[in-house]
């Protein structure tokens, strides 16, 4: 597909754009938005992860929050020095890290024989029992997870390279705290589970996912070992979130089990819906708006109508925007199947189509 | 003996009671090829329904108004969402439930705040005796209605022909509408039966010894979805069998809670659960669902 001229010469220049203004942006934002931002991307990356098994290959998941607990815990568990009554085993923080996302994809790899077998509303009912165990564990494993308290994060360093407040660091007169260097992190690992997860889509997993989902005999049929595909991408899903996991666990400081239940779990579902099934972008774009929307309505409840302070019997800003986006979900499945990053395709084609630069060519399907 | 012996009995009165929700589950899934996980949220409808309204016109007409606010509820769901989906996946119609759920569930819970609610059932706190084992009123109250509730259904979706309809439209969606059944028709009751049934179910969750209705009530219903499961999602036999089972097991795991110590405290939430996907390892399908061949 030949594109016209204008957008050829336009696409590098807002790519660089964008690139500029993440590098830019920890040097203006306040905390409170760097934080949201943090949030923001550790979410894209499982929403990364769910999209490949739930929008690529068709297998309902509610049970992502459980794989984002065991990274985070795993984590923390591996990385923290041994307390007094908390268990630690004071590994260097990347190994610690590598080995969360590798302890979430086992677990994910544990539950292969009913991931394998199970599809549609079984599956997704039996991934649900695992936030279930999952809390479970969570709230009485106290050595391990430290119970309704949670546990403190041990700050991640990389080459001796400390992501914490200290020791200080001044950059260009902007002191740089832990989150402003948690973000560049943040940007980088988003970007490489963005690349990894389009790779996968691009090549040959991501056909005979595709083909599994809208057809399975077919796709045995044609030669794809179908169980075999369902459990490896329940554990490559399941690895994504243990990734953001490790990023969240980051970005908070502390992990708490109450946060890993089933309001994340339906987060998650509604951020792959909203921002578009089988895509790496649409997961992107799901996730900003799930994971922002109730931050700037808190930020803003004041010059909302209909939002009011909590405690004072309207919409909270978090419930205002649980609804929101709850009837956002709706209105997507009934108006926009392909999600919002399908609308904005449709719009550009559509302007495409009023101000032609060429002779018209029917264009085929855009990655 | 007679420690246990109240645990089952409790445990089966509770079984009836996940087996009415899971029933309705099952059948909206047999009529619309639809998991319906707003199904917790329905549940909640009537329940909220019943707690508000007992006071102003006492319990019986609340319990009706309940009950027939959920089902307009459960067939407003089906009208405005599920029948204008154009999307084929049924992944995707699940989970436009879920928004459906996060939408009513939130402002469920924020009318209900942090209050528990009465239901102003007429039972109370009595307590019965049988011999030397006792059980609540409200227990054997609801063993005795869910029943009833579950044989006029069965009966129904035998011998009317709402039932027939019903059964055909489940069997082959194509042919049954070639034959005239109206599937549109055959789903909006469906929906508006599971609502009615949830909300029956709710009165149940939240009397005695439960303290009333409060914002985790939508929580507890959700233990309904492992006992549809269990028994298979397209059974009506399976939704009483799997209701039974989960029941059971929970009551007694919480009532022998000092024997599982090693488990952790609360194992008889999880039970429910835990009990699910032991079945499902050894029947992918559940226990009486039907298993899909395919023939290539």
């Amino acid at each position: 597909m030949s594109e016209p001229r204008a957008s050829r010469l336009a696409r590098p220049a807002l790519w660089t754009a964008a690139a500029l203004a993440v590098v830019v942006v920890p040097f203006y934002l306040e905390a409170f938005w760097l934080m949201a931002g943090l949030f923001a991307m550790s979410a894209a990356v499982g929403a990364i992860g769910l999209n490949l098994l739930t929008g690529a290959t068709g297998q309902l998941s509610m049970g992502h929050a459980f794989f984002l607990a065991v990274g985070a815990y795993t984590y923390v568990l591996l990385a923290s020095e041994p307390g007094s009554h908390l268990l630690g085993f004071g590994l260097p923080t990347p190994l610690a890290a590598v080995l969360a996302v590798a302890a979430a994809g086992a677990a994910g790899g544990l539950f292969s024989p009913i991931a394998g077998r199970l599809k549609g509303a079984y599956l997704g009912i039996a991934t649900f029992a695992l936030i279930f165990l999952g809390q479970h564990v969570l709230f009485n494993a106290e050595p391990v997870t430290g119970g309704y308290n949670g546990r403190a994060v041990p700050p991640f360093s990389l080459f001796g390279f400390s992501f914490a407040d200290t020791p200080e660091l001044v950059v260009l007169g902007v002191p740089f705290g832990s989150l402003e260097r948690l973000w560049y992190l943040a940007v980088v690992v988003l970007l490489a589970s963005g690349w990894f997860a389009k790779g996968v889509l691009a090549g040959r997993p991501g056909l005979a996912m595709n083909t599994i989902r809208d057809h399975e005999t077919a796709a045995g049929v044609m030669g794809v070992p179908v169980a075999k595909y369902r459990a490896g991408v329940f554990v490559l899903s399941s690895m994504y979130a243990g990734l953001a996991g490790v990023m969240l666990a980051l970005a908070f400081q502390r992990t708490v089990p109450e946060y890993f239940g089933i309001m994340l779990a339906l987060d998650y579902l509604a951020m792959i819906v909203i921002g578009g099934l089988g895509s790496v972008g649409g997961a992107v774009v799901g996730a900003a708006l799930v994971t922002l929307l109730p931050q700037v309505l808190t930020r803003y409840s004041d010059a909302l109508p209909l939002v009011a302070q909590p405690g004072t019997g309207g919409f909270s800003p978090a419930e205002a925007a649980r609804i929101l986006y709850g009837s956002v979900v709706v209105a997507v499945v009934l108006f926009l199947p392909a999600g919002l990053l399908g609308l904005a395709q449709r719009v550009r084609r559509r302007l495409a189509g009023a101000f032609p630069h060429h002779p018209s060519t029917p264009s085929g399907s855009s990655s | 003996m007679t420690h246990f012996a109240e645990l089952l009995l409790n445990g089966v009165s509770m079984g009836a009671v996940y087996a009415l929700i899971a029933l309705g589950f099952v059948i909206i899934f047999k009529a619309s090829e639809v998991v319906n996980f707003a199904h917790a949220s329905l549940l909640l409808v009537g329940g909220f329904l019943v707690a508000e309204l007992h006071g102003r016109i006492g319990f019986l007409p609340a319990l009706l108004a309940g009950a027939a606010g959920a089902a307009l509820a459960g067939a407003f769901v089906e009208f405005a969402v599920i029948r204008r989906s154009r999307a084929a996946d049924h992944s995707v119609l699940a989970i436009v439930t879920i928004g459906v759920d996060i939408i009513l569930a939130t402002e469920l819970t924020r009318r209900i705040g942090t209050r528990v609610m009465a239901m102003g059932d007429p039972w109370g706190d009595a307590v019965l005796h049988l011999g030397p084992v006792s059980i609540a009123e409200t227990r054997v109250v609801a063993l005795i209605v869910a029943g009833a509730l579950i044989g006029t259904f069965l009966l129904a979706f035998k011998h009317t022909g709402w039932g027939v309809a019903m059964r055909a439209a489940a069997e082959d969606h194509e042919t049954a509408a070639l034959m005239g059944v109206r599937l549109g028709r055959v789903s909006l009751s469906a929906w508006a039966v599971a609502g009615a049934l949830a909300a029956v179910a709710a009165l149940f969750l939240t009397v005695f010894p439960t303290p009333g209705l409060d914002r985790t009530t939508g929580l507890v219903a959700l233990k309904a979805f492992p006992a549809a499961i269990l028994g298979g999602l397209d059974s009506t036999t399976g939704a009483l069998v799997g209701g039974l089972i989960i029941g059971v097991t929970e009551a007694l795991m919480s009532g022998y809670q000092g024997e599982f110590a090693f488990l952790g405290r609360g194992i008889g939430d999880v039970a429910p659960f835990l009990v699910m996907i032991i079945v499902l390892l050894f029947r992918p399908a559940g226990l009486f669902g039907t298993r899909e061949l395919t023939r290539v």
